[in-house]
């Protein structure tokens, strides 16, 4: 059996808050195999998005070990753990966070601009990925142009502008309405059928539904991990 | 770059910021301009004219007070014959009265030699030649409504107890001039340095307020005025460098005044840039996590957040400078007009590097003003920072 491409085991988080010792993950193990689409689940508060976070490089676990390609996260100081985002993960957020200043074209070249490529690659990169995302057409909108469905789509191309080995979303129709989120399931439905890697934090039971594995957590445990619904 | 872009997000603020930044980079350049115009303006004016040496009553300036050295003429031809002396010029003030219908009009005169003198400029008409030729500001002939060709009486050595003066003389206007060092407000004449010591007595005769002396070329300049100094007692010789220093030492009050308004702007810039930016970056928390959680270093986010502030104080000074410029000629002709005051003297001189300095100094308080504000945002746990950002 091949290596899987994240490895989490025994993690655990917690939060000093006000002097009490609040735990967000409490002894967390799964594995994760290139190429699978997975959803995170549970009700709020149960440590999804902290989950997210410790796979993303974004937090540091207070215990075990988290390894996403190759990489054991704890060895990473604050630089490399940039880097190593920066090549290795793509993020999408519910909020979706585009600089509002830039186009949807400049927005998915930032990535390849910090990694180095040059201006006109990643302008031909940056338009096939909106292409890819059903934007043809659109690259020089600015967000405030693009309607909210559309600029999650120009989150998720620029979560794949450096060819990251894992798109992290973190409840990515969690601002869109239902026709807009079933759109938005059938564009990470695709990016799976294409071989990207997919962990999605979400409430929603269309998107967890259409994940191939569901990871459901309570309290900061794995209480099941199976086949989506 | 993105920076500029995120400044033009809030365009009525930056702009009031700008503004404020300008206010703040006009009265910064126009203190550098104060700080260094005055001695920067005596300074051409003194080496515009070619002579290297003044001599004056010793324990004076140049017209310093009303003292007069006595023997004129010998001192002349002692100094002429010296080689490391070109020429010499030499003047005498005193007070001339026009008496006219309309009351007594009193002219500051000066007595000089038309060849070697600094004091006037001919503006219309013939310079002075013969005894009886006056040379009028424009504020005399208004003042006693003569014209060039006219004859006039003046007066010399008035005594208000008995009423009376030590010489008067009909002259003829020959000229009008622009006096260097008089105000213009100031009636002022000019006739031939005999003129002047005949008519006023025993009190003037063969005396001199300040001579004019034209250095040979390689002469060092320094040495001779301290065998001058030895040699002539009554002396005080002053070389331009000499004067210059007690110019300075006269102004000294006004470059410290600008320096602590120079220094008040340099400190309000700052601020108008930290609160700006910091107020920006503020509301941009959760777009800068995301910005670092993608991938971008610490450092292109300081940058990037420096950068702003750097835009920000460079176009506050660029504004300032044109405002700057607007406000110190402004101020220049109120200044100018203290009574007293020589019309070729300027309290705000520019200077290209004047400009610049004010203009690096504006920028660089900016690019650190942005400093912090900037370290601060670069140093968030990026995954609290959306927690609460997505929260608000």
């Amino acid at each position: 059996m091949s290596e899987p491409l994240i490895r989490v085991r025994d993690v655990e988080r917690t939060y000093a808050l006000d002097g009490v010792t609040v735990p967000a993950l409490r002894g967390v193990s799964f594995d994760i195999a290139t190429g699978e689409y997975v959803a995170i689940t549970g009700r709020s508060g149960c440590g999804k998005s902290t989950l997210l976070n410790v796979l993303g490089a974004l937090d540091a676990p207070t215990g075990g070990r988290v390894e996403v390609a190759g990489t054991d996260l704890a060895t990473l100081d604050e630089r490399a753990a940039t880097r190593f985002r920066l090549r290795s993960i793509g993020f999408v957020f519910q909020r979706f966070y585009l600089m509002p200043m830039l186009s949807a074209l400049e927005n998915v070249t930032l990535p390849m601009a910090e990694a180095g490529l040059g201006a006109r690659a990643r302008d031909a990169r940056a338009a096939e990925l909106l292409a890819r995302v059903g934007l043809a057409g659109r690259e020089r909108h600015r967000p405030a142009q693009l309607s909210g469905g559309e600029q999650q789509r120009v989150a998720i191309a620029r979560a794949l502008a450096n060819g990251p080995r894992v798109v992290l979303a973190d409840e990515p129709t969690g601002e869109l309405d239902a026709h807009t989120g079933a759109e938005m399931i059938a564009l990470f439905d695709t990016l799976h059928r294409d071989g990207v890697t997919l962990v999605v934090v979400t409430h929603d039971d269309a998107l967890a539904a259409a994940a191939r594995r569901r990871i459901v957590l309570r309290d900061g445990r794995v209480v099941s991990d199976g086949a989506g619904a | 770059m993105w920076a500029a872009r995120s400044l033009l997000r809030h365009r009525a603020r930056v702009t009031l910021a700008v503004l404020g930044i300008a206010v703040a980079a006009a009265m910064l350049l126009d203190m550098v301009m104060l700080g260094g115009g005055m001695t920067v303006s005596f300074r051409s004016l003194l080496e515009s004219q070619g002579y290297a040496l003044r001599v004056a009553p010793r324990g004076t300036l140049p017209f310093d007070s009303e003292t007069t050295v006595p023997g004129a003429a010998a001192l002349r031809q002692r100094l002429v014959q010296r080689p490391e002396i070109d020429a010499v010029g030499m003047v005498l003030g005193a007070p001339l009265r026009a008496e006219r219908a309309g009351g007594v009009v009193t002219a500051s005169a000066l007595g000089v030699d038309p060849e070697e003198q600094v004091d006037y400029r001919v503006e219309e008409g013939a310079d002075l030649s013969r005894p009886d030729a006056l040379l009028a500001s424009e504020t005399f002939l208004a003042a006693t409504g003569m014209r060039i060709g006219d004859t006039i009486t003046l007066a010399a050595g008035y005594d208000p107890q008995l009423r009376t003066y030590t010489g008067r003389r009909l002259l003829t206007v020959v000229g009008r001039a622009r006096f260097t060092y008089l105000p213009p407000d100031r009636p002022a004449v000019a006739v031939l340095l005999p003129t002047l010591q005949a008519m006023g007595g025993a009190r003037t005769a063969d005396r001199f307020s300040l001579g004019l002396l034209r250095v040979a070329d390689g002469v060092d300049v320094e040495a001779l005025a301290a065998t001058l100094a030895r040699e002539e007692p009554a002396l005080a010789v002053i070389s331009t460098a000499e004067a210059l220093r007690a110019v300075e030492e006269r102004l000294q009050y006004f470059r410290q005044l600008a320096v602590i308004l120079g220094v008040v702007s340099l400190v309000v810039g700052f601020l108008l840039v930290t609160t700006i930016v910091t107020v920006g970056v503020n509301e941009r928390l959760g777009e800068i996590a995301v910005l670092r959680a993608i991938g971008t270093s610490t450092g292109g986010i300081i940058a990037q957040v420096v950068a702003e502030g750097a835009i920000l104080g460079a176009v506050g000074a660029v504004a300032g400078l044109g405002l700057g410029l607007v406000t110190a000629v402004w101020l220049n002709g109120i200044l100018g007009d203290f009574p007293g005051l020589p019309p070729a003297f300027d309290f705000f001189v520019f200077r290209a590097r004047d400009a610049a300095v004010s203009l690096g100094l504006l920028v660089l308080c900016g690019t650190v003003a942005g400093v912090l504000p900037a370290w601060r945002v670069a140093s968030l746990p990026i995954a609290r920072t959306l927690r609460e950002d997505a929260v608000v």
